[in-house]
């Protein structure tokens, strides 16, 4: 099992046409993705056509609504490459035509955007991933956003990160230590999100082949503190896997805003420390280096 | 983006804020115009830089007396003591290095009869992902002095974006600050141009401290710090016209010009990241090792040779820097990229320092070919935690 993907999620591409679009379809369609299909307004009933890295050409019909498109395909996921400015405009109509998953890899959308998006989100069918995140990755099955598929293998350990190159660190240290993963999920760096840490943990504690857990954090929020007491709450239910943490952050000096927007300490809230004492009162291993995720995570199951 | 009070207090201005009559100066001669152009008896004479805590701040220039950033002149003549004192001196506050800002301008205000200080504040709640007012009737101190002696003396109350602020709400704002007539009338309005102000210029901080009741029993907008969504800028361009390059620093201005992400640090080891968790990671881990980091540098996602060798410079030009690391996982990068862009630069720059530089991804062995046979002096790590190690030995073994 895995979660969110699986080899029978079928994806759209919203931003198809454009050049990260067109890159990282092609990189999913060799990866293995069901890519049905692209969304571009006033290019529908064109043909996307492009080579695979091996050489095979393909085609993608393009719609010009998400809606259009979904009738056509049957997709039940879509990702989306929209420049920013049009970003939110392209999430809300992927939650009227109630697409079940948007996986939004967008950098530099508009927080108060966002806050329009997530009302509509609220009160919607659709979860939203992202948006400035990586995608949602289960190896050998499906592939949704621009994380590098080479790093993946198939195994036991779920991973949810808010950062997009620490979740390949993650990935690729649970492969070389061997235990590979489950999915991986990037919910993204942005203060207003689709999804926070604590619906990816109900999916992963539920999901029976995932083993483990790797978390990774940043500084800025209160969505690990909030994580580390859900999972406090859940233990004692008798709901409990074994965990590894990672905080990005511990030197980032206050009231500096560290590349991603969320990335903040401020008003004495949000720092490394506090994050660190909430995840490890709840039973997660946090390593103090990044690159010890994977060979922390081979001690705790030996333990 | 950050801007100077008397900026922000002119935007809200704009939508019907009650503020003081007040004219930004910067010089003496416009000092005095805007003095006698202020119907006293009280100016307040305030310095403007881009930091918080500036009445409590103190001047490194001893003949700028030992009061803050903040000064009364009871007389004309005493305002005019004060802006002479403060102007292009240096003010250190608890947000600001130890060398201090140096004082361009000066806001010069009419003063107020107050009666009672209050705070107030707008941003956006991550946990509800709303717009969120924060009150409290402690204003004019530290507020997170009082979020943390007094948490209950704070109250958050979120915003529904679909209803903006209703009268509900508005009532419960006035009832947080327990305000009564004419004051609680005046509040009632005032919140609700406030939130209009804040969406409408896609802020992302709107600070009132203190928000104050005048012994006329109105109330009025005494201080305004304000920031703004650097991602929503494009569609202000009246806010970007308000921008003080004098404030920011020369290396960042730089950066944000290539499109990177870059802050200047204190410490000895260059970094150059892609993605804004690992490079902060990438800072964690050298100082893990026992040495600090230089700078923040999240070169982004999509970076080309170009955008990499620049990056490069950037970091070069700091004097602090004794070494250099690279910290690479490809996802849209490609390695072999990203190692033609650091040879690039390595040559032009002359590059005298160490430099370490750890490539994962898409391409990795053609990328660490490319080094390997450049007869550079870079040394190639393996991995994230192989990486810091020698780029702390290298900075060490100096």
């Amino acid at each position: 099992m895995s979660i969110l993907v699986d080899r029978n999620t079928k994806v759209l591409t919203q931003g198809m046409t454009g050049e990260t679009g067109t890159f990282h379809t092609i990189q999913g369609i060799a990866y293995g993705t069901q890519m049905v299909g692209g969304v571009t307004p006033g290019k529908g009933g064109t043909k996307w056509s492009a080579t695979l890295p091996d050489g095979k050409a393909v085609e993608r019909p393009i719609y010009n609504t998400v809606a259009e498109a979904k009738a056509a395909t049957g997709a039940n996921a879509t990702v989306i490459y929209v420049p920013p400015k049009f970003c939110a405009k392209a999430i809300e109509e992927a939650i009227d035509a109630e697409i079940p998953l948007i996986v939004t890899i967008t950098e530099g959308v508009p927080v108060l955007d966002m806050v329009r998006v997530k009302a509509k989100l609220l009160k919607s069918k659709s979860r939203l991933i992202g948006p400035n995140c990586p995608g949602v990755l289960t190896p050998d099955e499906c592939k949704i956003g621009i994380m590098p598929g080479n790093i993946f293998k198939k195994g036991s350990v779920g991973v949810v990160s808010r950062s997009g190159t620490l979740t390949y660190e993650a990935v690729f240290q649970t492969t070389q230590v061997g235990l590979g993963q489950t999915t991986a999920v990037g919910i993204g760096g942005d203060p207003v999100k689709g999804t926070e840490f604590i619906d990816m943990l109900e999916m992963f504690l539920k999901d029976d082949e995932t083993k483990s857990i790797i978390m990774i954090g940043e500084i800025g929020g209160s969505a690990e503190e909030d994580a580390a007491q859900f999972l406090k709450d859940e233990a004692r239910r008798g709901r409990k896997k074994p965990m590894v943490g990672f905080i990005a952050g511990r030197t980032a000096p206050k009231g500096r805003t560290m590349g991603h927007a969320g990335a903040i300490v401020s008003g004495g809230k949000g720092d490394a420390e506090s994050k660190i004492a909430a995840m490890e009162s709840a039973g997660i291993r946090v390593s103090p280096s990044p690159a010890r995720l994977g060979k922390t995570m081979s001690e705790v199951l030996k333990d | 983006m950050n801007i100077h009070e008397h900026q922000a207090k002119d935007v809200l201005r704009a939508f019907g804020v009650p503020l003081a009559s007040g004219v930004a100066v910067f010089s003496l001669d416009d000092a005095k115009r805007a003095i006698d152009s202020l119907p006293g008896p009280l100016w307040v004479v305030k310095s403007q830089i881009h930091a918080g805590g500036r009445g409590k701040g103190k001047f490194i220039e001893k003949d700028a007396g030992e009061k803050g950033g903040v000064r009364l002149g009871f007389s004309k003549e005493q305002a005019l003591e004060h802006v002479k004192a403060m102007l292009g001196k240096h003010l250190v506050t608890k947000q600001t290095s130890a060398a201090g800002k140096q004082v361009n301008r000066i806001y010069i205000e009419d003063g107020a009869d107050i009666e009672k200080e209050l705070y107030l504040s707008l941003l956006v709640d991550r946990g509800s992902g709303r717009v969120a007012f924060v009150v409290s009737t402690e204003g004019g101190m530290d507020i997170e002095q009082v979020a943390h002696d007094t948490p209950e003396k704070i109250i958050t109350l979120t915003i529904d974006p679909t209803a903006g602020v209703t009268d509900s709400d508005a009532g419960k704002l006035c009832d947080a600050l327990n305000l009564k007539d004419q004051a609680r009338t005046d509040m009632l309005g005032l919140s609700k141009t406030l939130y209009k102000a804040f969406v409408d210029k896609d802020m992302s901080m709107l600070e009132i401290n203190p928000l104050i009741v005048m012994k006329n029993g109105r109330v009025r907008v005494l201080d305004a710090k304000v920031s703004f969504d650097g991602n929503a800028l494009f569609r202000h361009p009246d806010i970007i016209a308000l921008r003080d390059k004098t404030e920011e620093d020369e290396k960042e201005i730089e950066a944000a010009e290539w499109d990177l992400a870059y802050i200047a640090l204190d410490g000895t080891i260059g970094c150059m990241v892609n993605g804004a968790g690992l490079a902060m990671a990438t800072m964690d881990i050298i100082k893990l090792y026992g040495e600090s980091p230089a700078n923040f540098c999240d070169v982004g996602g999509g970076a080309g040779k170009e955008k990499v060798s620049a990056a490069f410079k950037i970091i070069m030009k700091d004097p602090n820097v004794k070494g250099i690391l690279v910290n690479i996982f490809g996802g849209i990068m490609k390695c072999d990229v990203i190692a033609e862009g650091v040879l690039a630069a390595v040559r032009e720059t002359n590059l005298a320092v160490p430099l370490v530089v750890r490539l994962e991804g898409t391409n990795v062995e053609l990328g660490k070919k490319i080094i390997k046979d450049s007869g550079l002096n870079v040394i190639s790590a393996n991995d994230l935690d192989d990486a810091a190690q020698k780029i702390v030995a290298a900075v060490k073994g100096r």
